[in-house]
């Protein structure tokens, strides 16, 4: 088995993920309550524990080349499960923002590029604009044909609406996006 | 009900757009109790899951706009509960850092109030239960067999366990309104949200787990308070695991005399018309403006 050095390289990963999470990740007693519950743990390639596992050891790459990180959803299961206050939909959270900021391999490009349209959307029209979100990231991702049925569907039912429903004071809004600038 | 007669209101971008329905038997349904519905001047998107999801500052940012721009005097209504979510971890943000309040005090050039109260719409029912003002309201479901649905609703951060929890509220209002309400397993299984979109098949596993469970349970269909989750149900459904979902407030306002609009069923993709005439709830023709208020 390969032997692990484990240097002051994994203290600073540790730090820098429970300063974005305000969750404190030695209170982790691996009892797997996370991952059990977790509605996506099939199709993640690392269970939710493990992740805190891969943090203290220092396996930065790792934790933030996996799938696991873009296929959470947030739904905050494993943080109101855990026994011991673990934040773990903040870790997760945190992680997201790492692995952009530091330009890491994203396992999950697609999720990626549809909370990029979200966050685009709202930069827009202050509000999400559901049908052009769908569309960008169709564009994006070079998928228009799959789920073409459905749009046609809901544009008639009117469950899509053409135009946005819009903020009026839109400077406000851009004001929002210089203030926060980039994810951290 | 003085306290709670008049109300701010935040719909949110779902309650706004795709969910119009769920939008208008709320009002409908409160209105009839003599609540009006004061939507905060110009809100904007909570921030979605999206948002927290790549960026907390932003998030925080936006949610912080709607609770700077809600008067301060009344209690800010909330429907759905992504929204409720977000702008209650806002304000817990801001009420915990002085920095953050003073920051965003100059920013918006107004005045925090850390004292405004945000109430979902769960905890407005639980009120108005108590107040016993659904007791001539019993029985009007027909005995109609129902899954409850919260999805994700009742799960939150640690830090905000000490918040009140809602556990039980569709099965309790459904029994006094004259629902059965089924014992079932996913009743707080979450329904896959964005991966909708970005994994369809894993939204689509996800989704017909539940919609199998319900159906196994016996219910005839499926009440959710989320937005999200009725879409999603509808979309990713297969055609052999199709029940009718409905929204919470439409549920609701079955129950009073004339008062469900036609039109907000047939928006649904799930067609419910088949089960309420079974179970003869029927919707009205003609109601004010449809019941789409604006």
């Amino acid at each position: 088995m390969e032997t692990m050095i484990l240097d002051k390289t994994a203290q600073d990963f540790v730090d820098q993920v429970e300063e974005l999470s305000h969750s404190n990740l030695r209170r982790c007693l691996h009892c797997l309550t996370c991952s059990g519950g977790c509605p996506l743990a099939d199709d993640m390639d690392v269970l939710p524990n493990g992740i805190i596992r891969m943090i203290q050891f220092g396996m930065k790459e790792q934790a933030l080349s996996c799938s696991t990180i873009w296929l959470c959803v947030g739904c905050n299961t494993c943080s109101m499960e855990c026994p011991n206050a673990v934040d773990m939909a903040a870790i997760m959270d945190a992680l997201r923002q790492i692995a952009i900021l530091e330009n890491a391999k994203i396992a999950e490009p697609g999720v990626l590029s549809f909370h990029n349209a979200v966050v685009d959307s709202i930069s827009r029209y202050g509000r999400t604009h559901k049908l052009e979100i769908m569309m960008r990231y169709k564009f994006a991702e070079k998928d228009l044909f799959s789920d073409i049925d459905l749009g046609l569907k809901m544009l008639s039912k009117r469950k899509l609406d053409l135009l946005p429903s819009k903020v009026k004071d839109k400077k406000s809004i851009q004001s929002l996006f210089e203030m926060a600038g980039d994810p951290s | 009900m003085n306290k709670i007669e008049n109300l701010s209101y935040f719909p949110g971008c779902s309650l706004a757009t795709t969910a119009k329905e769920n939008n208008a038997s709320l009002k409908l349904f409160l209105n009839h109790f003599g609540m009006e519905l004061n939507e905060i001047d110009d809100w904007n998107c909570c921030g979605s899951s999206s948002t927290h999801s790549i960026n907390s500052k932003l998030a925080l940012s936006l949610a912080a706009r709607n609770l700077f721009l809600a008067p301060p005097n009344r209690q800010l209504l909330i429907a759905c509960p992504g929204c409720f979510l977000r702008l209650s971890h806002a304000k817990m943000e801001l009420n915990g850092s002085k920095e953050k309040q003073t920051q965003y005090e100059t920013h918006f050039d107004r005045s925090y109030n850390k004292n405004l109260e945000l109430i979902h719409f769960f905890e407005l029912l639980a009120k108005m239960s108590e107040k016993g003002l659904f007791e001539n309201l019993t029985g009007r479901l027909n005995g109609l067999k129902i899954a409850p649905y919260y999805g994700c609703m009742l799960a939150r951060p640690p830090r905000m366990n000490k918040e009140k929890n809602h556990y039980g509220l569709i099965e309790k209002t459904m029994s006094t309104l004259g629902g059965e309400s089924v014992r079932w397993p996913f009743l707080s299984s979450c329904c896959g949200t964005f991966l909708s979109v970005s994994k369809p098949m894993i939204a689509e596993k996800l989704v017909n787990r539940i919609m199998k469970g319900a159906i196994q349970s016996g219910a005839e269909c499926i009440v959710t308070a989320c937005a999200m989750c009725h879409l999603n149900l509808e979309i990713r459904c297969r055609p052999e695991n199709r029940l009718p979902i409905f929204h919470f407030s439409e549920v609701l306002s079955l129950a009073l005399e004339g008062g469900a609009s036609k039109d907000w069923f047939k928006r649904h993709l799930i067609n419910p018309a088949p089960l309420l005439e079974q179970r003869q709830l029927i919707p009205c023709q003609k109601i004010k403006n449809n019941g789409f208020f604006r």
